[in-house]
C-alpha cells in the first residue's frame, strides 16, 4: 500500500480535530479533538519516518505521546476542577479573567 | 554742605512716614507738620542754592554717594545724589511751590476728615519728586519716577468714595505704566550698552554707542516722558486726573510731576543730541500735543479740565523746545519754571472759586465773580496774563523764546514748528480769555446745587490767599528775572549746553507776530463770550467742538483700538487654544481611544477564537514556508 495514503489520513484526522476545537464548546470534546490533532501529527511523523527510512519521526512521536499524556493529566484536572466550581464544562463559561 | 542733600528728600519722607503711621492722634496738628516738613525742605534747598551760587561754575555740581546697591560682579549700581544747576532749579520749584500748596491745602481741606492722610500723601509726593530730580543715576531716578506715580495715584483717588475719582486714579496709573515700561526698557538698553546706570559715565560714553541703540534709548525715554507728561499718545489720563482735590491738580498735575518728562529729556540731552530721529519724534510729539491740548481746552466747560488741557498744551511747548536740541533745552526749563508759577496760581485760583461756589466746576454756572472774590480775581488775572504771554510777564519771556527757537530750528521743519507754536499761542489766548470771561465777567449764572443751597461766593481764608498772592508775584516777575542778563541761560548752560539759534526772523518780529496772534485770540474770545451773554446750557456746537468736548475722541480711540483690539485678540487666542491646540491633543487621544476600543473586541475571551487565530497564524506560516520554497 502506498504510504502517502497515511499522510492523507493524517491530514483528514488533523482537519477533523482542528474543526472540533474551533466549533465545539464542551471542554472534554475540545480536549479529545486536541488529542486527535496530536495523534494525526504522530501518524504523519511515523509515516515520514517510514518514507525516509530513519527513526527520527518515530522518536518525535514518542516525545509527543509523553507530552500529550502529561498534558492530559493537567488538562483533565483543570476541567474537573472547573466543572466542580461552575457546574459546567463549557469553555465559554470560564470567563472570570475577562474584563 | 553737600551732605545736606539727603536731608532734602529725608524731611518730606519723614513727614509722610509720621503722618501716615502716626494715626488719629495727629489729626489736630498733622497738617501743620506736613507744611513744616515741606517748608524746612525748601529752606535746605535755598541754603544749598546760595552755597552753589558762591562757588565758581566748575565747582557747582555737588555729589553725594550713598551706597552700592547689590554689588555683584559685573553689576555695580552706585546709588547717590547729584545736585547741579538743573537739579537745584527743580528742587526750588518743587519745594517752593510745594510749600505754598501745602499751606493752601490747610485752608482748602479744612473740612475734610482725612486731611492728615492728604498731607501725608503730599509729603510722600515731594519726597519722590525730589528723589527723581536729585538722583545721579537712572536707577534711582526710576525709583522717584515710580514714587511720584504712586503719589499721583493716591491723590487723584483721594476722594475714593466717588467712583469717578477711583476710576480716574486707575486710569492715570495704567496709562503711566505704559510710559514706565519705556523708561525701564531705556534703562536696560543703557546698561547693556554702557554697563552702568550713572549719568556721568553714560553721557560720557554716549558717542561710542551705535546710532540705532541711541535712537532706541531716545525713543524709549520719549515714551516715558509721554506717559508722565501727558503727551500724545499717552495724554488721556490728565483730564480725568482733575477728579483729585484742586491743590493736587495744582502741584502734581500742573506745576511739578507732569514736567518730569521734560526733565528726563533735558537730563538725557547727551543722548538726544546724538539721536536726530528721537529728537524729530520729540518735536513732533510736542507740536501735536501743544495744539491738541489747546483745542481740548477751548471746548471744556469744567474750569479744571480747561486748565488741564492748557497744561497739556504748555508741556507740549516744553517738550517741543527740549526736542529742538541745544537751542531749546534752556527755554524748555525756563518755561517749565514760569509755567509752574502761573499754572499753579491759576489752579489755586480755580480752587478758590470752587471753594466759594459750593464746589461747582461748570464755568457756565459762574459769571460776574470779580466783585465777590477780588483777591482771587486779581491773582487769577495775573496768572492769565502770564500764560497768554502778555509782554513783560513771565510767560512772555519763556514762550516767545520757544517760538523763536522753533523758527531757528531751520528749514521747512522750523517754519512748520514755529507756525504750530504761533497757532498754539493764539488758541491759548482764546481759551484762557474764555475761562476768564466766563468765570469773572458777564452776568451771574449761579444755580442752587443739588441740595438747594444757593451759592454765596466769598473770598477764601488767608491760608489760601497768601499762596495765591506769592504765586502771582512769581507769575509776574519770574520771567523778567530769568531774562535779565540772560541769567537763567548762563546758569543752565554748563549742564544742558546752549547754542544761540539763527532764526530767519528777528526776535522783535517774533514778539510782534506773537503779540498780534495773542491779541487776535483775545479779541475772538471776547466777541464770543464777552460781548454776548454766555448760555447756561452749552450749545450743540460744531463737529470739532463736540469732538473736543470728548477730549478729541482720545478715550473713544483708546476704547476702540486698544480695549477692543485687546479683547478681540484675547478672544481669538482663547478660540485658537480651545479649538486649535486642545483640538489636536484631544483628537489624538480620541483616535487612540477609538482604535483601542475596536482592537479590544478581538480579545473576546472565547478559546475557539484564539484557536482560530492560532490556526490562521499556522496556516500563514506554512503557506509562507511553502511559497518561499517554491520561489
Amino acid at each position: 500500500m502506498n504510504p502517502v495514503n497515511y499522510l492523507y489520513l493524517a491530514a483528514l484526522l488533523f482537519t477533523i480535530g482542528a474543526t472540533g476545537v474551533l466549533v465545539r464548546r464542551n471542554a472534554i470534546v475540545l480536549f479529545m479533538c486536541v488529542e486527535l490533532m496530536l495523534n494525526a501529527s504522530n501518524l504523519a511523523l511515523v509515516t515520514f519516518s517510514r518514507l525516509h527510512g530513519n527513526l527520527d519521526g518515530q522518536i518525535i512521536a514518542f516525545f509527543t505521546m509523553v507530552v500529550a499524556a502529561a498534558e492530559v493529566v493537567v488538562g483533565l484536572a483543570i476541567i474537573v476542577s472547573v466543572f466542580r466550581t461552575r457546574h459546567s464544562a463549557s469553555v465559554d463559561d470560564t470567563n472570570l479573567m475577562k474584563l | 554742605m553737600d551732605n545736606l542733600i539727603p536731608v532734602l528728600v529725608g524731611l518730606p519722607l519723614a513727614g509722610a512716614a509720621v503722618l501716615l503711621l502716626g494715626g488719629r492722634r495727629l489729626d489736630r496738628f498733622g497738617h501743620w507738620l506736613g507744611v513744616l516738613a515741606s517748608t524746612a525742605s525748601f529752606g535746605v534747598g535755598l541754603a544749598l542754592f546760595f552755597d552753589m551760587l558762591s562757588r565758581s561754575t566748575a565747582q557747582r555740581p555737588a555729589f553725594d554717594h550713598l551706597f552700592t546697591w547689590v554689588p555683584v560682579e559685573g553689576f555695580q549700581a552706585q546709588i547717590g545724589f547729584q545736585l547741579d544747576q538743573l537739579s537745584v532749579v527743580f528742587v526750588l520749584l518743587i519745594t517752593g511751590v510745594g510749600s505754598l500748596i501745602h499751606l493752601y491745602s490747610v485752608g482748602y481741606m479744612a473740612h475734610d476728615e482725612r486731611r492728615r492722610r492728604f498731607f501725608g500723601y503730599l509729603n510722600l509726593f515731594l519726597a519722590a519728586m525730589l528723589l527723581l530730580v536729585l538722583a545721579d543715576n537712572y536707577l534711582l531716578l526710576y525709583v522717584g519716577w515710580e514714587g511720584v506715580g504712586l503719589a499721583s495715584y493716591l491723590l487723584i483717588g483721594f476722594w475714593q468714595h466717588k467712583p469717578s475719582a477711583a476710576t480716574a486714579a486707575k486710569k492715570a496709573f495704567l496709562v503711566n505704566r505704559v510710559g514706565d515700561i519705556g523708561l525701564s526698557i531705556a534703562i536696560m538698553l543703557m546698561f547693556s550698552t554702557f554697563g552702568t546706570f550713572a549719568f556721568g559715565p553714560v553721557f560720557g560714553a554716549a558717542h561710542t554707542a551705535s546710532q540705532g541703540t541711541l535712537t532706541g534709548i531716545g525713543l524709549m525715554l520719549l515714551l516715558a516722558a509721554c506717559g508722565k507728561s501727558a503727551q500724545v499718545p499717552l495724554q488721556s489720563w490728565l483730564g480725568d486726573a482733575m477728579e483729585g482735590p484742586t491743590p493736587v491738580s495744582a502741584l502734581i498735575h500742573a506745576a511739578t510731576m507732569v514736567t518730569a518728562g521734560v526733565y528726563l529729556i533735558t537730563r538725557s540731552s547727551a543722548i538726544f543730541n546724538l539721536a536726530p530721529t528721537a529728537q524729530l519724534a520729540t518735536v513732533c510729539v510736542g507740536a501735536v500735543t501743544l495744539l491738541f491740548g489747546a483745542i481740548v481746552g477751548c471746548a471744556k466747560d469744567d474750569i479744571k479740565k480747561a486748565l488741564a488741557g492748557s497744561t497739556m498744551s504748555q508741556i507740549g511747548y516744553m517738550v517741543m523746545a527740549a526736542g529742538l536740541g541745544p537751542i531749546g533745552y534752556v527755554f524748555a526749563i525756563m518755561h517749565l519754571v514760569t509755567h509752574g508759577f502761573f499754572k499753579a496760581g491759576l489752579f489755586l485760583g480755580a480752587g478758590s472759586v470752587m471753594h466759594g461756589m459750593n464746589d461747582e466746576v461748570d464755568m457756565r454756572k459762574y459769571g460776574g465773580l470779580r466783585s465777590y472774590m477780588p483777591l482771587t480775581f486779581v491773582t487769577f488775572g495775573l496768572g492769565y496774563l502770564a500764560i497768554i504771554g502778555f509782554p513783560g510777564l513771565s510767560g512772555f519771556f519763556s514762550k516767545d523764546k520757544i517760538i523763536e527757537a522753533a523758527f531757528a530750528h531751520g528749514g521747512t521743519e522750523g517754519w512748520i514748528l514755529g507756525c504750530a507754536a504761533l497757532v498754539g499761542a493764539a488758541v491759548t489766548a482764546f481759551y484762557m480769555t474764555r475761562v476768564m470771561l466766563m468765570t469773572f465777567f458777564g452776568e451771574k449764572r449761579w444755580q442752587p446745587d443739588a441740595e438747594g443751597h444757593e451759592p454765596h461766593p466769598h473770598e477764601s481764608p488767608k491760608t489760601m490767599g497768601i499762596p495765591m498772592v506769592v504765586l502771582s508775584i512769581g507769575s509776574v516777575g519770574a520771567g523778567a528775572l530769568f531774562a535779565w542778563n540772560s541769567s537763567f541761560v548762563n546758569w543752565l548752560t554748563p549742564v544742558t549746553g546752549h547754542e544761540e539759534g539763527h532764526s530767519p526772523l528777528s526776535s522783535w518780529t517774533v514778539s510782534g507776530v506773537t503779540f498780534a496772534v495773542i491779541a487776535l485770540g483775545v479779541l475772538v474770545s471776547w466777541l464770543m463770550y464777552g460781548r454776548q451773554p454766555v448760555p447756561a446750557t452749552p450749545p450743540v456746537g460744531s463737529l470739532l467742538t463736540r469732538a473736543a468736548r470728548r477730549d478729541l475722541l482720545q478715550d473713544d480711540f483708546n476704547h476702540v483700538v486698544l480695549v477692543g483690539g485687546g479683547t478681540h485678540l484675547t478672544r481669538f487666542l482663547v478660540y485658537l487654544d480651545a479649538k486649535g491646540f486642545d483640538g489636536v491633543v484631544n483628537g489624538i487621544a480620541a483616535a487612540v481611544g477609538g482604535t483601542s476600543g475596536r482592537m479590544r473586541k478581538l480579545q473576546n475571551g472565547y478559546v475557539r477564537s484564539y484557536a482560530l487565530s492560532m490556526f490562521g497564524g499556522a496556516l500563514v506560516l506554512v503557506a509562507t514556508t511553502l511559497l518561499m520554497r517554491a520561489v
